[in-house]
Order: structure tokens, then C-alpha cells, then sequence
């Protein structure tokens, strides 16, 4: 590529206008279309960072993170935590197993002596669906949150969709077909949220045991039971993963019987349109949700969405430490305790109970 | 109160084209070298800078863009400007490059550029240019390249203007608005 030609287009792209509102990522149902897209020209330049020989910038030098799980995590955790260092922030892994949370610490006790610990960044994944705003509401540490129950995975939409923006050039207008267990699932949730704010159309497709009819009514989205008719005309297949105590619960009848009607496999992804994209937010149950060869085929870019869950991660941890200024032990005094007293809302009202 | 324009569009020409003649005198030639402009006003000062001595040499330097957003030393005290992409055509290893910049002022943008390349690769050198150089500086950083010095004081504001950018040439001065900002 001409150099100038290059150069033209890096100037011409428009600065995007300061739309960053956020202190904490809770979920991405309060982020618009504007936050989106500068959480997705941030992601670009740290993308481009990760290509390098030296994948480290001092940004965050002398910000201390904590990534708080509750729950098990591979990619999401061992993500956020390079995110961080390549920012060169300090980063610290607690988990819940092996820390005072097994004698019984509460989780606002445990956020509390985060806090004290000198963290400005809590990255919690919690079983419990709401936990982060419960924590944001009482912490002066920045809460990202990682996962809570069935409600949210904010930084797994935000990245899904920086994968389809990426390889396919835009969500608007596209057809994203999500198929599995849509009951369960926070990355769903996130996700239909998501894909509605950048214009895409959303059609969710499971069982009635892990797909409510009522899908329709809470979720900007479409319910359909037939596997084909999902997929049909769509841009992006989005499988999810196939929680196995779901079956013990009498949810589902047999694994052979949900790989029969919903597994995506090779004819049914033929269904889609010629180079649709095959996602899954993952782990991967091999030749469940998926076939196996699929998982590892040329429409699959589920490699991609792990290495852009970095840079994306990236962005977010820039685009909250880098906004305001760290709350000044100071100002406690200053203020009168409540609520409300600590500068932020958290939690947008309203937005926050709805999920269930 | 109106702005003093200082550089119309013909000066703001006449400066990059006694700055581009420097350049190949100071470096005797144009072998080795590498512009890099500062996004993002430095970028299409860069490329008119390549332009201008493609002109006269013959020869096309290679053009980049830098983005010092993730460099600067003023992120804690709320400063987020948008990261843009850098993006430079070449290795910057053993090459001589020339840090191209709209305004030069406390020296901190450039602090940030050079540790940008650093990361980069490691120059032969690096050489500052600057349209406008306006004091107040607060490391020891000196322009190499200079279109215009201008003392001004430190409420006032240079406006650089770029037809690549804003559709026209121009620099003017502006005298800042008193501080609206009251924050608890």
C-alpha cells in the first residue's frame, strides 16, 4: 500500500468526540453506539501493539488492577490480566478458592480490602447476577465486571462484536444468529444488547427448556426453534457453550438429542450466508455445540475473538483509568458519607434488575 | 474577542518549503531518512514536508504517523486524549528520523513521541521540526527545524489550521476563555 495513501486514511478518520461516560463496565446495555465504536478505534491501536516485537506501552504505569473470580476462568482471566501488563499496570489475581472468601468474607469486605490494598481497578466475576453493581455502588475502585450469573459478560459482547466489525466491516444490518442456551447465558444477554445498539438483528435459537418464548418480549430480538431457519440468510453464527449440569437438571433430555437438533455443523452452517463467521465465546464442549471440524475451519474465528479479547480489554482498562482523576483520600473528609457521596452512579438504575 | 492570525495560508508554504530545504542540507542528502508526523497535525505536515523535497530531490521519503496518546505522562491527572493508530511504513532501526509536530511547547508531546519510537525500533537519530515554536518549555528539548518562533504567553492558545484537517491554512493565536470549569 502507497504510503500517502495510507496516511490520507489515518487522517481523515474523524476524532471521535469525547463520548466516554463510564467509570465501570458493568454491562454494555447503557453504552451507545458512539462509546462503541470509540471503544473500537481504541482497540484498534492496541491491536497493533500486540503485533509488535515489545508488546508494552507504559500507559498504566504504576496502576494496580485486581482480577477477583468467583467462578473458573481461562481466557477471560489469563486476558485481563495481559491486557494490564502489557499496559504495564501491576496486576493481581485473587480467586475465590484459596483466599479469605473460603472463611467467609463477605464480598463488600472483600472489595473493601482491595480498596485499602491500593487497587483502582476491580475485575470480578461473581456467580451471583448484580454483584458488580453491588460493589460498584460501595467501592471507589472502578469496577469491571467479568461475568456475574446469567446476567452480563460486557467485555465478551464488546469483543465479539469487535471481531465481526473487524472481519466482516460493520454490524449494521447484519443477521446474527445465537444458538444454544440462551437462558443461561450472560455472553447472550450482552450480546443481544449489544448487537441492537450497532443496528444488527439479533435471532436467538434453543430449546423451550433454555430459549423462554418470553425471550422476545424482554430482548430486542427474534425466537426461533428451527435450527435451519435461524441460521438461514445469517452473517454470523454465534454457538454457545452447552452448560453440562443443565442436562442434570432434567433441561435437556440427552446430549445426543440437543447435537441432533441444534449442534452447528457443515450443512447447517451451509445454510448461512457463503462466508458467515462461526462464533463461540468458549470453552468449546468438543462436538457438542460445534462439529469438530468447524471448530477449527476457515469460517471459524474463535482463535480471533481470544486474541482481540486482549486488545479490547486493552481499551476498556485505558478508556476508564485513563478518564478521571483517582478519587483523593482527601476529599473523603470533604464529602458527606451516603450513597451517593462517592461522585458516581453505578448500577444506571432502572437498567440494572432487568435481565432475569 | 477576535483571533490574531499570524501565518496565512502563503506563509504557512513558505515556512514548510524553507523548512524541507533544511532538512536535506542539515542531513547533506535524503538517504536514511524517515519523517514521522505526530497525530494528528503533524501527520499532513509530514507528508507535505516528503512532497516538497520530492519535488526538488526527486525522491520520496517515507511518511508515518505516531500516536503518543499511550506516552503521555499526564494520564493519571485525567488527560484521555483518543488513541489513533501509529503507523510507520518502515523499520525505524538506523534510520534518521525527523519528528515532524505542529506546535512545540512544554516539550512533553515530544518526550512522549521519542519514547514512542524508542519502542520502536532505534533510530540513527531523531530530529525535531516544528511549524510553530512557542516557549515555555519544561524539559530540555530544542527544535532542530523551526517555521516560526513565537513568544507567547501562557493563556493564550496557538490555533494551527490545515487544509488537510480543517480545510484551510492558517495559525492564529487565541486568548484562552477564563476557566469555566468549576468542579468540586
Amino acid at each position: 500500500m502507497s504510503v500517502t495513501e495510507q496516511e490520507r486514511r489515518v487522517v481523515e478518520t474523524p476524532i471521535a468526540p469525547p463520548v466516554w461516560r463510564h467509570r465501570h463496565i458493568l454491562d454494555v446495555d447503557d453504552f451507545s453506539r458512539e462509546e462503541i465504536g470509540l471503544v473500537f478505534v481504541t482497540a484498534d491501536a492496541m491491536k497493533d501493539i500486540l503485533a509488535r516485537e515489545i508488546k508494552k506501552v507504559p500507559t498504566l504505569r504504576g496502576k494496580s488492577l485486581v482480577t477477583l473470580f468467583y467462578e473458573p476462568s481461562t481466557r477471560t482471566r489469563a486476558s485481563f490480566e495481559l491486557a494490564g501488563k502489557y499496559l504495564s499496570a501491576d496486576v493481581v489475581n485473587v480467586s475465590a478458592s484459596g483466599s479469605s472468601v473460603e472463611k467467609g468474607e463477605s464480598l463488600l469486605d472483600t472489595i473493601h480490602t482491595l480498596e485499602a490494598l491500593g487497587a483502582e481497578v476491580i475485575i470480578m466475576r461473581h456467580p451471583q447476577s448484580g454483584a458488580p453493581y453491588l460493589a460498584a455502588r460501595n467501592s471507589k475502585c472502578s469496577i469491571v465486571n467479568a461475568g456475574d450469573g446469567w446476567h452480563a459478560h460486557p467485555t465478551q459482547s464488546l469483543l465479539d462484536m469487535y471481531t465481526i466489525r473487524e472481519k466482516l466491516g460493520k454490524l449494521e444490518g447484519l443477521r446474527v444468529a445465537i444458538v444454544g442456551d440462551i437462558l443461561h447465558s450472560r455472553v447472550a444477554r450482552s450480546n443481544m444488547w449489544g448487537l441492537a445498539t450497532m443496528g444488527a438483528q439479533v435471532v436467538v435459537c434453543g430449546p423451550p427448556t433454555l430459549l423462554p418464548e418470553s425471550f422476545s418480549r424482554a430482548f430486542p430480538v427474534t425466537v426461533e426453534r428451527s435450527l435451519e431457519r435461524a441460521v438461514a440468510g445469517a452473517h454470523v453464527v454465534m454457538a454457545l457453550r452447552l452448560q453440562k449440569e443443565r442436562q442434570e437438571k432434567g433441561l435437556l433430555p440427552r446430549i445426543r438429542e440437543y447435537v441432533s437438533h441444534y449442534q452447528i455443523n457443515r450443512e447447517r452452517l451451509a445454510m448461512a450466508e457463503p462466508e458467515a463467521l462461526l462464533m463461540h465465546p468458549g470453552p468449546v464442549n468438543e462436538g457438542v455445540e460445534v462439529s469438530s471440524e468447524l471448530t477449527r475451519g476457515v469460517q471459524s474465528v474463535i482463535d480471533t475473538q481470544v486474541t482481540n479479547g486482549v486488545a479490547v480489554r486493552m481499551a476498556l482498562l485505558y478508556l476508564i483509568l485513563g478518564g478521571r482523576r483517582p478519587v483523593a483520600r482527601s476529599e473523603d473528609s470533604a464529602r458527606p458519607p451516603g450513597p451517593d457521596s462517592s461522585g458516581f452512579r453505578s448500577g444506571e438504575p432502572a437498567e440494572g434488575g432487568r435481565s432475569q | 474577542m477576535p483571533d490574531k492570525i499570524i501565518l496565512q495560508a502563503q506563509d504557512v508554504r513558505r515556512a514548510l518549503t524553507r523548512i524541507a530545504h533544511e532538512i536535506v542540507e542539515a542531513n547533506r542528502g535524503t538517504e536514511g531518512l524517515l519523517f514521522v508526523g505526530v497525530h494528528s497535525r503533524g501527520v499532513p505536515l509530514a507528508q507535505r514536508l516528503a512532497a516538497t523535497i520530492g519535488e526538488f530531490e526527486g525522491v520520496s521519503i517515507p511518511v508515518g504517523a505516531l500516536d503518543i496518546s499511550l506516552y503521555r505522562d499526564d494520564i493519571a491527572k485525567g488527560a484521555k486524549p483518543v488513541v489513533r493508530r501509529t503507523d510507520i511504513p518502515t523499520d525505524v532501526t538506523d534510520k534518521k528520523v525527523v519528528l515532524i509536530d505542529d506546535v512545540l511547547y512544554t516539550g512533553r508531546s515530544i518526550r512522549a513521541a521519542m519514547d514512542a519510537l524508542m519502542d520502536l525500533g532505534r533510530p540513527q537519530c531523531i530530529q525535531l521540526a516544528v511549524l510553530i515554536d512557542r516557549g515555555h518549555r519544561e524539559l530540555p528539548i530544542r527544535p532542530d527545524f523551526v517555521g516560526r518562533n513565537l513568544p507567547t504567553s501562557s493563556s493564550e492558545e496557538i490555533a494551527v489550521h490545515l487544509k488537510e484537517i480543517d480545510g484551510r491554512d492558517e495559525v492564529a493565536i487565541v486568548r484562552k476563555e477564563p476557566a469555566a470549569e468549576v468542579r468540586p
